[in-house]
């Protein structure tokens, strides 16, 4: 394996670990303020066809974004009304979201488009266009750090800059303000904070609202970034992988980006080879897509590390009277 | 004390919720620009209309009899199981290695053994998840979902690697000998004059489904280990001062519920495809949590939820066949049914909780 392949494959990593790392922030920050999201996958995958469609019919990705985002942020609001207003299963509010994007997504494609559940292909402006940093061509030739600047630092569109900025940003608001402080109470300890007259309520759908947002971005980068265009079922388990990432992660910010791209290099190794021969034992490409999950369970056992979960988590809040 | 009268929570909110379920299905159905009504008119008649249309209604209710006692199962010890895909994958692996490297001489013994292996690969699929609960803490609806994956890669690879006759292109098992076929319906019951059924996949498994149903009901209702699955889920601390093992009931429910998942393999791998295909389960393991849902994890419930769902989904095959309306709309309704039934369960019940209060006060 050459330096290049190499470059090639983590480049491939960031791709595909940027709608990853999204969605794990999204779950993050619901979780942290306990309320389970076992739905980023359909919110993710609204938010891919909305952004497609509008995409694909104004010509603006940016229409396209805000559309995938309205989309997924009209799912976490049934998230919250079901589970923070009616108090009702938080899990079995994620499986049903799940259902109902899955569905509505090909029915709205087919009417609107009438292309067996897909959107037309994007072009041009429709798309978001990669990003050349400053100087990247000519610093290409270099050895070693300039392939890593031209093709690996390089050439992304402005989403996954966005997700990776993200990290830190999530990080300072969790730990560095009042918001987070109290974001973070309200998945731990609702009742004091409730007692400290901030409203529990309030705190909890704000935590939903900007799992919607940043669930959206996850869905728009899949479908206008990522691919052109947006297919039935095209986030195929990815909301999935970034809930595994998020346990992986213990909740905290900068290690989700690291076991979103640790599961962003497990998906650009299954994609680039189809069986893996080290040496007379060959890894075939099913235990390359089962890993990611065979590692949450083995984290969720608790045998390397015990991943605890937010105390409050899954559990509504009711006011004692 | 209860609010309502019993038969309004297990009569009433069930049917109303199913009623919400049906108006914003009817309105998504109006958004796409078709009509409910005629919808409605040719799915009753696609799947009820014929003895061809029941026999694919009564196939699909028995894979969801199946997986929806499975959730109920585990419902009872309020554990949500959203593993019953993984479990029927596996199950239907168990099928294909009874059949394909067994000579039975006949099909009921096959069928027996089938059943048992089903139930044995469904159960050891969940019992990992299980084990993780009970002694770890790991959340058994997370090391689920896990699993499922995990499931469909092992599938993968058994098909793709293992079981793939020589030569042969898609990922499937070899056809299974001719000695293991179940009797479909259109043997069991068709005439001389008359062809009943015909072409239809529903089979002997659909009685094993009501068998099953009948057993869950005598296991959680009228046995000691059924009481004390219910006690350990209506309260934990309660069932562990009465000398319940937490430990106990929840390997043994879950073991119950993914041997009742993997059973679904006879159905559709044993009873009608008669090979193991990738994908054999089509999502049967998820419509098992909106049919025990809706069947208030009731035996008789679940059986009621599966056989609408089994219109729904031959009726939904039907209007894809007809009209351009895609398959998709039978998972949005399902999505409004588990919405509806589970999620938003207080949305229905609060409103009518006021009102009987206010009944009772009226007339007190």
């Amino acid at each position: 394996m050459d330096f290049l392949t190499i470059i090639q494959i983590l480049d491939s990593t960031v791709r595909l670990g940027t709608p990853l790392l999204l969605a794990c922030l999204a779950g993050l920050f619901s979780e942290r303020a306990g309320i389970f999201d076992i739905g980023l996958e359909g919110k993710m995958l609204a938010a891919a066809f909305f952004s497609a469609a509008v995409a694909a019919v104004s010509g603006s990705v940016w229409l396209g974004l805000a559309a995938g985002i309205a989309a997924s942020l009209a799912l976490a609001a049934l998230h919250g009304l079901a589970s923070i207003t009616f108090r009702g299963n938080q899990l079995i509010s994620g499986v049903a979201i799940n259902f109902l994007a899955a569905g509505l997504t090909v029915l709205i494609a087919q009417d609107w488009f009438g292309q067996g559940g897909r959107t037309p292909s994007l072009v041009g402006g429709a798309r978001f266009e990669p990003i050349t940093l400053p100087f990247a061509d000519h610093v290409a030739a270099v050895p070693i750090l300039g392939p890593i600047y031209s093709e690996l630092l390089s050439g992304h569109s402005i989403l996954v800059y966005l997700a990776f900025l993200a990290v830190p940003a999530t990080w300072w608001m969790l730990y560095r303000t009042r918001f987070g402080l109290r974001l973070r109470a309200v998945g731990e300890n609702p009742a004091a904070v409730d007692t400290a007259g901030v409203s529990v309520v309030g705190l909890r759908y704000a935590a939903v609202a900007i799992c919607g947002v940043l669930c959206g971005i996850a869905g728009a980068y899949l479908a206008t970034g990522l691919q052109a265009g947006f297919v039935k079922d095209m986030t195929a388990g990815r909301g999935f992988i970034a809930l595994a990432a998020l346990i992986f992660a213990k909740w905290r910010p900068w290690h989700a980006m690291w076991a979103c791209l640790l599961f962003g290099f497990l998906q650009a190794i299954a994609l680039r080879y189809q069986n893996i021969d080290l040496g007379g034992l060959v890894i075939p490409v099913q235990v390359m897509d089962a890993l990611p999950y065979i590692l949450t369970v083995v984290i969720l056992a608790g045998f390397v590390g015990k991943a605890i979960p937010p105390r409050a988590g899954g559990e509504p809040y009711v006011k004692e009277r | 004390m209860d609010v309502m009268p019993r038969w309004a929570d297990v009569v009433l909110i069930p049917l109303i919720s199913l009623a919400l379920a049906a108006i914003l299905s009817a309105l998504v159905i109006v958004g796409i620009g078709e009509d409910p009504v005629a919808a409605v008119s040719l799915m009753v008649k696609g799947a009820l209309g014929s003895t061809y249309g029941w026999g694919y209604t009564l196939y699909y209710a028995t894979n969801f009899m199946f997986t929806g006692l499975a959730v109920s199962v585990a419902f009872h010890a309020k554990l949500f199981n959203i593993g019953g895909e993984g479990q029927a994958m596996l199950g239907g692996l168990g099928v294909a290695i009874a059949c394909l490297y067994v000579p039975w001489p006949h099909w009921t013994l096959a069928l027996i053994f089938a059943s048992l292996a089903a139930a044995l690969f469904g159960a050891a699929w969940a019992a990992i998840p299980a084990y993780l609960q009970a002694r770890r803490g790991s959340h058994i609806v997370i090391t689920t979902i896990m699993f499922n994956f995990i499931a469909a890669a092992v599938l993968n690879y058994m098909l793709v690697v293992v079981l793939r006759p020589k030569g042969a292109m898609d990922p499937a098992s070899a056809r299974f000998p001719e000695a293991v076929h179940l009797p479909s319906f259109q043997e069991m019951f068709s005439t001389a004059d008359t062809a009943l059924f015909r072409g239809a996949p529903a089979n002997i498994t659909f009685f094993v489904a009501l068998a099953a149903c009948v057993v869950v009901w005598l296991l959680i209702w009228r046995t000691r280990l059924g009481y004390e699955i219910r006690a350990y889920g209506h309260s934990e601390t309660g069932a562990r001062y009465a000398g319940i093992s937490p430990f106990r009931i929840t390997m043994i429910a879950m073991l119950i519920s993914g041997a009742l998942a993997g059973l679904m393999a006879i159905n559709n791998v044993m009873g009608e495809a008669e090979r193991l295909v990738l994908n054999a389960t089509e999502g049967a393991g998820f419509i098992g949590i909106a049919v025990a849902l809706m069947g208030r994890s009731h035996p008789f419930g679940v059986f009621l939820a599966a056989i609408l769902f089994g219109f729904l989904y031959q009726g939904g095959a039907e209007l894809a066949l007809w009209t351009d309306i895609p398959r998709e709309l039978i998972v949005v309704i399902q999505a409004l049914v588990i919405l509806f039934t589970g999620a938003l369960d207080n949305m229905v019940r609060m409103p009518l909780e006021r009102l009987f209060l206010r009944l009772r006060g009226g007339n007190g």
